[in-house]
């Protein structure tokens, strides 16, 4: 039986990867996923963990550690967040080129300048088009069944893809919460061991990332763009086989009140559990207000996103990242698109909030909820806004 | 895998574009692209090698009689065997002359 502990969220990262059964570890600390790769290291390094644990001089090569471990066909895992992603950034392409099955947990945290160590989304904006497989937690518990569902997709032979866990810096990595970690037999049933489909061996020599000319790069990029697509299913199988073992469901977009909504709040990440508590205090008001929460990022989840919101006659998208002067925030862009594509135009306002840590309040969500409405009312032009400016 | 191009389906190509066999690269034809062709002239070539020995591409072979000839699927036409030759055997032909 799984015990519900109290726990750091880090630390329980931690243990889920190491009941994961990881071969190899390579990481770079920074803050806020520090707790996740010194848990490991102690891990390994007191004998609970049979495993390598490669400290590295930097992302980059934390990275590139973790490329030659999975080409080798180890069970791979590595952490980071903001500067670090970014560092790291160049070879999370290689990664998920050479369709390399590494698992990744990023504390999400805002981009320098000014240097701020806070949560926001711009380092999983800046990993978005990588082609990893990128999933989104709300909380602690999520955060760990995440990851056990993270390798359980990436070893698929139908995927084998890097997929990175996201969880929000501090607001999760920092958390004591109460989670349910489960017995090291019933993650062995979940997730057996690793079997690469190809790997580096000196017997059977192959040549792993070899240049490829524009006459090839193209269909280099349609296989993975395929791939990537139909892993979405694999997602959803590995959540069923989740939900049969562990009991708990997940699915790529989580509803909240939204069926008979008039207004739809989309978010992702873990301010959706504020703004569920700011939905059940607008219903109280007799307000037709749902959420809708986006759990699985790349592959997006275009049909389901659809279905929840197709009702709606306004939406209000937050977005915990900009896009400088692009037309709206990322997460805002996808909801467009997806919108467009099927004809359908609701009211849409884009509401940028929690940059660098600042705090996104009930009453932030109440705010949104309420204006949208008042906007969709006045027949306002639609936009982004940054909401909880100075002036 | 059409191999003198590498060029297929993208249906085809192996897990992360992986090279399963070793040294495949010599059925690319990489000499597709040269604007001139080395051409020996045989007469006056003394068979020192040194066209095969000077040729970053292999496609310098040296025959039964000893003399060095080209084998164009990989020449680039750089001319560096024409430059290094002692005796001028060496001359580069424009292609398409």
């Amino acid at each position: 039986m799984a015990k519900r502990v109290g726990m750091e969220v880090s630390i329980a990262a931690a243990e889920a990867v190491a009941l994961a059964d990881v071969d190899v570890i390579a990481a770079y600390p920074i803050t806020p996923q520090t707790h996740v790769v010194e848990h490991l290291s102690e891990l390994v390094a007191s004998g609970h963990l049979d495993a390598e644990f490669i400290p590295v001089e930097s992302e980059h090569s934390a990275m590139s550690c973790c490329v030659g471990s999975a080409a080798a066909g180890a069970r791979t895992f590595t952490s980071t967040s903001s500067q670090g992603y970014a560092l790291m950034a160049e070879i999370c392409y290689v990664a998920a080129s050479l369709r390399l099955p590494i698992v990744m947990v990023t504390a999400n945290r805002a981009l320098s300048a000014p240097i701020n160590i806070w949560n926001d989304h711009a380092d999983l904006m800046m990993s978005r088009d990588t082609g990893w497989v990128q999933t989104v937690a709300e909380n602690g518990q999520e955060v760990v069944d995440l990851i056990f569902h993270a390798f359980k997709v990436a070893e698929d032979h139908r995927v084998l893809l890097p997929v990175m866990v996201n969880m929000d810096g501090f607001i999760l990595s920092h958390m004591i919460e109460p989670i349910l970690i489960p017995e090291a037999e019933e993650v062995r049933r979940y997730l057996p061991p690793y079997v690469p489909k190809l790997r580096l061996d000196p017997e059977k020599p192959v040549t792993i990332g070899p240049v490829g000319m524009p006459d090839v790069y193209t269909e280099a990029k349609m296989v993975h763009d395929q791939v990537l697509k139909g892993a979405k299913d694999v997602v959803v199988e590995a959540w069923q086989s989740f939900k049969s073992q562990f009991g708990r469901e997940y699915r790529c977009v989580e509803t909240y009140k939204s069926e008979d909504a008039e207004t739809i709040l989309i978010t992702m990440g873990s301010i959706s559990e504020t703004a569920m508590t700011a939905i059940d205090q607008l219903r109280g008001a007799g307000k037709k207000v749902g959420l809708v929460r986006i759990r699985l990022w790349r592959p997006f989840p275009v049909e389901e996103l659809f279905d929840a919101i197709k009702g709606a006659k306004v939406v209000a998208v937050v977005d915990r990242a900009m896009s400088l002067n692009g037309v709206c925030g990322p997460v805002c862009a996808e909801v467009k698109s997806v919108l467009y594509d099927r004809g359908a135009r609701p009211y849409l306002q884009n509401y940028i909030a929690g940059l660098g840590g600042r705090d996104v309040t009930v009453e932030n969500f109440i705010e949104m909820a309420d204006q949208v409405a008042a906007r969709a009312q006045r027949g306002d032009p639609m936009g982004y806004e940054i909401i909880n400016v100075r002036d | 895998m059409a191999k003198e191009t590498g060029i297929v389906s993208w249906k085809a190509l192996e897990l992360g574009i992986t090279i399963l066999e070793p040294g495949s690269a010599g059925q690319l034809k990489t000499g597709d692209w040269r604007s001139a062709r080395a051409v020996t002239n045989f007469d006056t070539c003394i068979r020192c090698g040194r066209c095969y020995i000077f040729c970053p591409d292999m496609v310098y072979s040296r025959n039964e009689q000893g003399y060095y000839e080209q084998n164009y699927y990989y020449c680039k036409g750089c001319g560096i065997c024409a430059k290094e030759c002692p005796v001028d055997a060496i001359t580069m032909v424009q292609e398409g002359d």
